[in-house]
């Protein structure tokens, strides 16, 4: 099937759908008003309760992008939103709930014509696909998370190769660096490949179609067994002389964004060319998003017990090893914090494949539910550290006026409520 | 480096040497750690060490001391026992005496055999004398308990399993241990999946395997002393083990509890479902 062209004016929803996002506004309501919570995910439950096909209703005679990844798919989904918002209406998932649920809470309250840019869990991302019908769907990377449930990623890649091949979306833009997603990608009839940079590989994961041994080079990455390589990219991050987004025939346009470090450029460069697509003008969009400053509580700043903290989210190995590069430079200390709860996934074993070596040269205090875990994994990294049992305490530990906060998605949430701001 | 806390006097001159097997296919739970905690342990007691890692563009060494084999995803395993299989330097090294450590589906690549992704049986290295098979029962996932045999003088080892074979000891092997909580090995009585009791790991004279996965020494470091103390042959310098020590009670507590995770509060409840 083909992606259905955005209609003129947009078609009245039938009666049932229009139920299904009364009840749905009214039970999120009765949810926020009880200060439950923001009430979306409930809300959208009802609602897709009452119309199981309200997720299609919704979208269509809408544009829709879809984001999805291991990392950075809420950061993304929010880059794109900003780039495409400089020319258009947009409604996205922006609270973060990325499943229909949260999808069909966010396009109820919507302007029935507004482009869509919805981020999507990696799991319910065929689903979703069938669903929605997108004109674009985004592709920025995958790597283990949540070791004692998504125990193979690689079947993750396999069913949004699937799905591409089944639903093919107007647009993929993939991520030319991720050998998982571009193997998945090759499977859709229209593909704008993105060079990123380096990427993450040290999950052992082999070639994607062969098994077979991957061999990263300065320039890229091949499989040592068979033909699959990175494609050659139609646009790129350019980090050499200041960073831009370039490429085969496109304008080259400056970023210069507030988010900090280079997986967040990573990130707009794959917004750029998903809003490219939709037909944005580059350096418009590109202005759009360098204005935006923390996402869903990332990089927010608070203050604790006399000192400033910043937090900072990273849920897995790809993304501690992007968090840790964004840390202010030593002796600046640091909190760690971990949890181990079914949204972390239960075991934490991946804390040793995490550099906290990185960590020496500064005090690190260890906070969180798996603490323990955690300051044994720093004592073997020969990092300076103490155990804390609460976010105070641990600023307390750190005495320091500027601190930065890293944790896990528990944590981190826990340390978002702490500090004052739940949205 | 820092300089090595020197806590006790260790008689021989030459690095030894620790050979992290093939980390790019078996390194899928982070078992690189079990790597960092023996060369540290050894570092601390003032031992020279050399780490190597071994991956598909570097030979397996014959010469190294300790050999290491982590868990690994089913398409992966299949390649690595294949190329160990075809290579035969880890077989050498252990008529020579070498240690090997093999965790999850790296012990599983040490028994004769083992079920690939489709259920067809793979010859494994045969350094183990067991055989893993798949059966009709759900993955173990979950925190693993056992109560060592006493012949390795050991407390309680405490990790995390996550594996779908389940392994048949051999008459000539020795269990690790006794299964506490969790299923290890998983084969009870006449092969019962559901009855116990289970036993864990698999010891054949210097070559041990396990179901506690991914960083196993980080909770357990005297079960990283009992192969360090094959490796040097002569009596280990105590260490200050007093971080792992809480961790061990931690994790002791919350498994024989079932405390796979905090309470979580009715509001919690309600807005996650």
């Amino acid at each position: 099937m083909s992606p259905r062209p955005p209609a003129s004016a947009p078609p009245r929803l039938p009666w049932r759908s229009r139920l299904a996002v009364g009840l749905g506004r009214s039970v999120a309501e009765a949810s926020r008003l009880t200060h439950l919570g923001s009430g979306s995910v409930i809300g959208g439950r009802v609602s897709l309760a009452v119309d199981r096909h309200l997720l299609g209703e919704l979208t269509t005679g809408r544009t829709v992008a879809l984001v999805s990844a291991t990392n950075g798919k809420t950061t993304t989904t929010r880059l794109l939103t900003a780039a495409l918002g400089a020319d258009r209406p947009v409604v996205s998932n922006s609270l973060g709930a990325n499943m229909p649920p949260g999808h069909v809470a966010a396009l109820g309250r919507s302007r029935p014509g507004a482009t869509a840019v919805l981020e999507v869990d990696e799991r319910w991302l065929p689903r979703v696909m069938a669903d929605t019908h997108p004109a674009v769907v985004l592709l920025l990377n995958l790597s283990r998370d949540q070791l004692d449930r998504s125990h193979e990623v690689r079947k993750v890649a396999e069913r949004w190769r699937h799905a591409l091949e089944a639903t093919p979306p107007g647009c993929v833009v993939a991520n030319a660096d991720d050998p998982l997603v571009t193997w998945a990608a090759l499977a859709a009839p229209t593909v704008r490949w993105v060079g990123t940079g380096a990427a993450w590989h040290a999950d052992a994961t082999g070639c994607p179609a062969c098994s077979g041994r991957l061999v990263f080079t300065d320039h890229g990455w091949h499989c040592h067994d068979c033909d699959l390589a990175r494609p050659e990219p139609d646009r790129s991050l350019d980090d050499d002389d200041g960073p831009t987004f370039a490429g085969r025939g496109g304008p080259v346009v400056v970023l210069d964004l507030a988010l900090p470090g280079r997986v967040n450029r990573m990130n707009a460069v794959m917004a750029l060319a998903a809003a490219e697509v939709l037909g944005a003008d580059p350096a418009r969009a590109a202005a759009a998003l360098a204005q935006v400053t923390d996402v869903a509580g990332r990089y927010q700043v608070a203050e604790v017990a006399g000192s400033e903290i910043r937090l900072l989210l990273a849920k897995n190995p790809a993304g501690w090893h992007e968090a840790l590069s964004m840390l202010a430079p030593a002796p600046q200390p640091v909190i760690v914090g971990i949890n181990a709860r079914i949204a972390d996934g239960h075991d934490p074993s991946w804390l040793w494949d995490v550099p906290f070596e990185a960590l020496q040269g500064r005090r690190v205090v260890a906070a969180g539910e798996r603490r323990h875990d955690l300051a044994v994994r720093l004592l073997y990294a020969d990092v300076d550290h103490v155990v804390a049992d609460s976010l105070v305490e641990a600023v307390r530990a750190a005495a320091s006026p500027r601190i930065d906060v890293a944790a896990n998605y528990t944590a981190f949430q826990d340390y978002r409520r702490e500090v004052g701001d739940d949205a | 480096m820092p300089e090595p806390r020197r806590v006790g006097g260790p008689t021989r001159d030459s690095a030894v040497v620790i050979a992290l097997l093939y980390p790019d296919l078996l390194g899928t739970y982070g078992d690189g750690g079990n790597a960092t905690i023996l060369a540290k342990r050894l570092e601390w007691r003032g031992y020279p060490v050399e780490l190597l890692t071994v991956d598909g563009s570097t030979g397996v060494p014959e010469t190294a001391d300790l050999y290491l084999l982590g868990g690994g995803e089913d398409a992966p395993q299949v390649q690595a026992a294949r190329e160990l299989g075809t290579d035969g330097a880890v077989h050498r090294a252990v008529e020579r005496g070498a240690v090997v450590f093999g965790v999850c589906a790296g012990m599983q690549i040490l028994g004769h055999s083992f079920p690939d992704a489709t259920g067809t049986s793979r010859p494994g290295l045969g350094l183990l004398d067991c055989d893993t098979i798949k059966v009709d029962a759900p993955r173990a996932v979950g925190e693993l308990l056992v109560e060592p045999d006493p012949a390795w003088d050991l407390p309680t080892l405490t990790g995390f399993e996550n594996h779908g074979g389940r392994t048949r000891v051999g008459a000539s092997a020795r269990a690790l241990g006794r299964v506490e909580i969790g299923v290890g090995n998983g084969l009870g009585p006449g092969g019962s999946v559901t009855e116990g009791p289970f036993t864990e790991g698999i010891v054949n004279g210097r070559v041990l395997g396990t179901y506690l996965h991914g960083p196993a020494l980080a909770r357990n470091p005297a079960l990283a002393d009992l192969l360090l103390g094959w490796v040097v042959d002569e009596p280990l310098a105590p260490l200050d083990d007093h971080e792992a020590e809480a961790l061990r009670q931690v994790r002791l507590r919350a498994a024989r509890e079932r405390e796979l995770q905090p309470r979580r509060s009715w509001r919690d409840r309600i807005r996650r479902g």
